[in-house]
Parts: C-alpha cells; structure tokens; sequence
C-alpha cells in the first residue's frame, strides 16, 4: 500500500513501467522480504509483495540523481526555512537516495542514517549506490533509541527527517507526543524536522494534533496529484517566522536538476495556524495510547 | 497474554520494535511461567484451600501494579545502565514482568490440585483446565490487541487486569469462608 498513488502516476507517466520489471535480488530479513527490480532504467526497492504498490525507494539507473519519488521531491521544501543544514539525521534508509542528494547538495554535512533492518542497509550499498565516508555515516538502530542515546551524548542535529515504514505504516513508537518531545530535544538552535507522512485515514487528525503539541502550528507541504504530505516544523516554532523569499530564487538553481521545483513548493506550503483541517479536541498519541496502525484503516 | 501483548508496547518507547523486544518477552514470560508452575504445584501440597488460591490472586493483582506505578523509572534506569538494547530489554523485561508472571503461573497447578478430587479424573481435570486458560489467553490476546489498546491508555488496562485479578481473589476468599460455614452447619445437626 506504500506510494500506492504515486505507483499509480508512475502507471500512466513512464512508459517503461509497461517493460517486463525482472526481480534482481530477492532476501527475507528478520523484518520483511525485500525485493530489488528493475524495469527498464527504473530500479525500485520494495518490502513484502511482488505487487507495485510497495515501492519504497526507487530511482533511474541512468540519472541517479535526479529524485523520482514525489515525497522526496516534498521533503526539499525543508531547505526553505533551514537552507544550509550542516548535521542531518535520517530515520529510515530505504535505498539511500536521500543521503546521496543531500550528500551532493550538502558535501561538507554530516549525515547520520538510522535504519533498524541490516538487510535494507546491505541492499542500499549494494544496488543502489548509497554513498558513506567519513562524514556518512549509518546505524543499525531502532530510530527512538538512537534518539535517546544520542540525547545522553548532548548530539545536535540541523534537520532530522523521519522516513521510518514499517509494513504498513510509520511504527507507533515513532508518533507519539514523547517520541517527538525527544526528537525536538535533540534539535539545533534553529533545527528543523520533517516528516513524512501520507495517511488518508483518521488516523491523519491524531498524527496531526500530536506534531501541533508538540511543535505549535507547522507547515505542511502535500501535492495533489497524490496523498503524501510533508509536516514541516521547527524548533522555534514558525509563530514569528517567514520565509525568506530570497532563498526560493537560490534554491531553485540548486534543486533543478533533482526535478524538483522548490518555487512550485513554496506555493503548495500551507501553514496549519490559518488552515487547520482536524478538530481541535483530537486526541494526541502518546506511549500510553498509541493505535496507530488501528487507526490507519478508511 | 494481555500483560505480554502490551508488554511490546511498554517497552518499545525505550529498546525499540526489534525483533530482541519480543524474543525478550516471550522469554521472561516462559521462563517465570515455568518456575510459577513448578512453585503452584509445591504450594497445593501443604493444606491447599480457596482461601490460598484467593490470596494468589490478590498478590498478583498487586505485583502488576508496578508495571505501571514505576515502569518508566525501571525502564530508564535499565536504559541508562546497559547500552545494547537487546540485554536492555531482557533486564527490563525481567524487572517489569518476573514476579508477577511467577505468580500467575502458580494458580494452575493449584487448580488441579483444588479440582481433582481422585485419580482417575484427573486427566480429565487438567485438560479441561487447560482448555479455560489457553482459551481465556487467545481471548486475552484478540480483546487487548483488537480493541483495549483502542480505547483506553496502557496504564488503565494494566489496573483494570488488576482489579480483575483481585476481583477473583476476594470472591475465591468469600466463597470459601461461606462454604466453611455451610460445612460446620451439617456436622453440628
């Protein structure tokens, strides 16, 4: 069910996606089977089924760096209120695709990537071309306690991005109120976190009233053509803070040539203060009430 | 099974939602299960009675309560001390669930031994005995994880479960006073 909607674009936009798709690496880890396929110059990275709806990383052999998926796309429009992030955490690894951008965009920034499954960090070198030196640097770790061992070290990060899935959805543990307090804890002066999300379901208000409680009044960024959406937030809060136009212009030049169109982004950033669509007495995740993944049915 | 199942879920805010987290518990839960059998089974030789069986239960209904009363002291304590999360949450696993589990595990020898009242049914008793708990654990398990976890925090069904379990004790300890009496009545006529 992952990126179902954005398998559905790829469906109608590439015509390589009607080539034979050929499994080239096929592995059952301890958490779920992981499969690598290649269609045509499109090589993907999905967890469970041979279905095209569990794509989890995907990118064209020929242009590596230029971002297929829609959601990492999204994610760029953090650089709009943090434009020179210089210690960058990544929860979820996937196939790496985002260190490597950021790697190039960024090349004297320090990247930590947490990836709880050693299989996906294996493929991730293996296939595709996830990039690690001295600065770059991944764990085989639950997202929360690195998190938690990195706040007892008194780390700072610029900007975490959370991009941890499961099978279905993002773990619960990764939700809640504490889980993001000690996210917030361990951000920079002028840090930011975002997160990416795309529930549909009513599970879309709690995770919503939980980053408000949290973060205050945030930025989201969604596109239409699909359901994922980026919570953006900060940790100042965004209640006296605009965005810079100046960067959008030095951005752009920048990103172009990642498909990414950082000015039709800042169009599509909608801050929740003016345009809150969930009730105000949703209730927030905690440790202690946590159903996510029980919510997380339409 | 209900305290096992959320056990994941306490534990997970501090080792995480490896696979160690479940190895862990199922472990600890087996282990204590086991010695709680052995220790029942001792315990019904020595002038068993309900009012005992009652007293097991009131204990356990207070062994749980930490659980929720001091889990996240525990917990952190653990997580300070032991860096790799896989022993992390053994220990915690075992501070959090050992005893009472322990303590659960005894009520079933001591059920056989209130129930069988000669040898040739006994077998008959234990396996229906058998049939209630493991019955009453798959119920445990789809109620918590269907729909308790749904509607109410960690810590409220930890004290529900305990009021439960004193619930029974209390009523264990009643029945068998009253029966006391009921027995005096006839041997005085």
């Amino acid at each position: 069910m992952l990126k179902f909607y954005t398998s559905l674009l790829f469906f109608f936009l590439l015509p390589s996606s009607f080539a034979y798709a050929e499994v080239i690496h096929q592995e059952r880890s301890l958490y779920r089977n992981i499969l690598v396929e290649d269609t045509g110059d499109l090589r993907c990275l999905k967890f469970n089924e041979k279905s095209s709806q569990t794509q989890q990383s995907c990118f064209f052999k020929s242009r590596p760096q230029q971002l297929v998926f829609n959601y990492t796309k999204l994610l760029m429009a953090s650089l709009l209120v943090n434009p020179e992030p210089k210690r960058i955490l990544i929860i979820g690894l996937g196939g790496g695709t985002m260190s490597n951008t950021l790697t190039e965009l960024y090349p004297e920034s320090e990247i930590d990537n947490i990836e709880i499954d050693p299989a996906v960090i294996k493929v991730a070198r293996d296939y595709f071309g996830f990039f690690e030196n001295s600065r770059i640097n991944t764990y085989d770790q639950d997202g929360r306690i690195f998190i938690k061992r990195a706040l007892l070290k008194k780390q700072q990060y610029d900007w975490i991005i959370l991009d941890a899935f499961n099978g279905d959805y993002i773990p619960e543990h990764l939700m809640t109120e504490e889980f993001l307090a000690e996210a917030k804890a361990l951000l920079s002066e002028n840090g930011i976190l975002s997160a990416n999300t795309f529930s549909l379901s009513k599970l879309y208000a709690h995770e919503s009233a939980t980053y408000k409680a949290v973060f205050g009044d945030f930025y989201q960024v969604a596109n239409k053509t699909n359901s994922n959406r980026i919570i953006l937030v900060s940790k100042q809060g965004f209640a006296n803070y605009r965005i810079d136009e100046r960067i959008v212009d030095k951005l752009n030049n920048k990103l172009t040539r990642y498909g990414v169109d950082i000015k039709l982004l800042y169009n599509n950033m909608v801050y929740t203060k003016n345009n809150q669509d969930w009730a105000d007495n949703t209730r927030v995740l905690t440790d202690q009430f946590s159903p996510a993944n029980l919510l997380n049915v339409k | 099974m209900g305290i096992e199942l959320l056990g994941g879920r306490i534990l997970a805010p501090f080792f995480g939602s490896s696979v160690h987290i479940w190895g862990s518990i199922i472990t600890v839960f087996m282990l204590s299960l086991s010695l709680g059998y052995l220790l029942g089974g001792k315990l019904s030789t020595r002038a068993a009675s309900l009012a005992t069986y009652g007293l097991i239960f009131l204990i356990a209904a207070i062994t749980i309560l930490p659980i929720a009363l001091f889990g996240q002291w525990l917990m952190e304590m653990v997580f300070l001390n032991i860096e790799d999360s896989r022993y992390g949450s053994l220990v915690a696993s075992m501070v959090l669930f050992f005893i009472p589990t322990v303590i659960l595990g005894m009520l079933s020898p001591y059920s056989v031994r209130l129930l069988v009242k000669n040898s040739h049914e006994s077998g008959q008793v234990a396996g229906k005995l058998y049939f209630v708990s493991t019955l009453g654990s798959a119920l445990g398990t789809i109620v918590t994880s269907f729909y308790l976890i749904l509607w109410f925090d960690i810590n409220v069904i930890i004290f529900s479960f305990s009021v439960v379990l004193a619930c029974l004790g209390l009523s264990a300890i009643f029945v068998n006073k009253s029966k006391s009496i009921v027995n005096m009545e006839p041997s005085n006529a």
